[in-house]
């Protein structure tokens, strides 16, 4: 215990970062994920990296386009409406088959919305997030020591896989502080020989580009780009199961929500009603597996989300709606209590909502 | 198995966020799981600051305490917010020299510290958050020297570590009134 130290989730994210190797850091500031640029701001300096305000949203992404073209690990981070505006860029980068890690500190929307937490972003990350045929690896910490811990893996997966990693946090997760412990074993770089590093007059020039107008050209990218994701999907998933054994209902959330309806799991058990949690840990690739087992098991599954819906459309396909899958939600952020989900339950349990 | 739900509040500048990252590097010295949680945004500014700690022997769930074991009031509009929160049998702890009411409630323990009035006599204008904390950890017999000691090391930063003894007298003297 004593190697801890205490972390908000936001400076978790920037240390894990730099452990990662990553030294090159674009932003612009916006409640409640400000604690990342403040802290790559303090860091960055000290250890030969670059951190820089931009301008804007937009000019950061376009800036972590022009690291990521040269092979380096780079990152950005926003919150909701500050996502919206790096929507392009995003897209721009699956379309140049660029590496970046991009986190989303949710707040409420839509428009400007508010400040405090969300996840009403889980539709924008996980269905592509702006316009073409994409998808980013989108990863949900629980706890402050998984923003560190998928920080590292999402670097990872971003070079493995020649994509964006999102990391979709929310506001209770990037101010929470809890006890972290960041030894990692880091792997060694990929190998980029697609990065523009200067030819020295030794090979053709590298080029990263995302236009392609001869359509069968670009049909070709969207095909081997697709053909990637299916191996993403049948490799990546992650997710955990808490009490799902001998379950005869399921809750399911991820991020904040699945903490607070841990808290309602244990309090139902304690009254007699066997349910179980279903946490996704990557979003997408969502992890249709333990869904499909809790479709044959449970009477009901209880999707519980910070929106007004989203992640529960997911939860209905990998079940094929064999299940009842029922809504337990608060928004524009607020946050469902405890006894709100044990009250879900409770009405599972009943007989539920069919 | 014990775990506390802690709720601090009072006004933005009193210290409410330092008090509770205290308590909850206390808890974590003492090989316990724990949480800490800021209220942000705009009520900092004038309005209510709070912060949510937990410590616990199971792994913390959510870190969003609604129903504290133990409250700290340190100004009238958190007394206000917060007093029908605290659970029966918990407790309530009272900056009287800000606050001139007493706690409604007849089923929780109150105490009652005018930590703003001893903070200016003693000569630590900034540090009424720790005399309070101090009262706190003597209610609850868990003002142990090493782990207080441990946990202010953690909190204070090394360039203010002359703040270090400043800070144990304060709670020293919540301790004892």
């Amino acid at each position: 215990m004593s190697d801890k130290v205490l972390m908000k989730g936001n400076e978790a994210i920037a240390e894990a970062a730099i452990i990662a190797g990553c030294r090159h850091y674009f932003g612009y500031p916006i409640t409640p994920q400000t604690e990342i640029a403040a802290y790559m701001a303090k860091k960055m300096p000290k250890i030969g990296g670059t951190f820089l305000q931009a301008e804007s949203e937009i000019a950061a992404i376009n800036m972590v386009y022009g690291v990521s073209s040269t092979g380096k690990r780079v990152m950005t981070s926003s919150s909701s409406p500050g996502i919206s505006l790096k929507g392009e860029g995003l897209s721009y980068l699956a379309g140049a088959d660029l590496p970046a890690l991009v986190v989303n500190v949710q707040r409420g929307g839509p428009g400007l919305g508010g400040i405090q937490p969300s996840q009403s972003d889980y539709f924008q990350a996980t269905k592509g997030g702006a316009h073409g045929d994409f998808h980013m690896i989108v990863l949900a910490p629980s706890s402050v020591q998984e923003m560190a811990d998928l920080t590292v893996k999402g670097f990872d997966l971003a070079d493995k896989y020649r994509m964006t990693t999102m990391i979709l946090a929310d506001g209770t997760m990037g101010q929470m502080m809890e006890p972290v412990s960041l030894d990692y074993e880091i792997a060694a770089p990929v190998e980029k020989p697609w990065a523009t590093t200067g030819t020295k007059m030794e090979r053709k020039h590298n080029i990263v580009n995302s236009l392609f107008l001869a359509p069968d050209e670009l049909e070709k990218t969207n095909f081997e780009r697709y053909d990637r994701y299916k191996k993403i999907e049948e490799t990546e998933c992650m997710y955990e199961e808490y009490m799902m054994e001998d379950a005869e209902i399921c809750v399911t959330a991820f991020g904040i929500a699945a903490r607070v309806s841990k808290n309602a799991i244990n309090e139902a058990r304690k009254q007699g009603i066997k349910v179980g949690l279903i946490r996704p840990i990557t979003l997408w690739p969502f992890p249709t597996a333990p869904y499909k087992k809790a479709a044959g098991q449970v009477k009901e599954i209880i999707s519980v989300e910070l929106s007004m819906g989203q992640m529960i459309e997911d939860v209905k396909l990998a079940t094929e709606c064999k299940v009842p899958v029922t809504l337990c939600n608060r928004t524009g952020g607020m946050i469902p209590s405890p006894e709100q989900v044990l009250e879900a339950i409770k009405n599972a349990a009943k007989g539920g909502t069919k | 198995m014990s775990t506390t739900n802690m709720l601090i509040a009072g006004f933005g500048g009193q210290g409410i966020l330092f008090s509770g990252k205290f308590l909850a590097y206390k808890g974590l010295t003492e090989g316990k799981e724990v949480s800490w949680l800021p209220s942000y945004g705009p009520e900092m500014r004038g309005g209510t600051a709070s912060c949510s700690i937990i410590v616990s022997d199971e792994p913390v769930g959510s870190p969003i305490v609604s129903n504290p074991d133990v409250l700290i009031a340190m100004n009238l509009p958190s007394l206000d917010k917060y007093e029908d929160a605290v659970v029966p049998g918990g407790k309530i702890f009272v900056d009287s020299t800000l606050i001139d009411r007493k706690v409604n409630r007849t089923d929780v323990e109150v105490y009652y510290i005018p930590s703003t009035q001893l903070a200016s006599d003693n000569n630590m204008p900034t540090l009424a958050n720790m005399i309070i904390a101090g009262k706190l950890l003597a209610v609850t017999g868990e003002f142990e020297e090493e782990s207080v000691n441990a946990a202010l090391k953690k909190v204070i930063s090394a360039k203010r570590a002359d703040m270090l003894e400043t800070n144990l007298k304060a709670m020293q003297i919540g301790a004892e009134n």
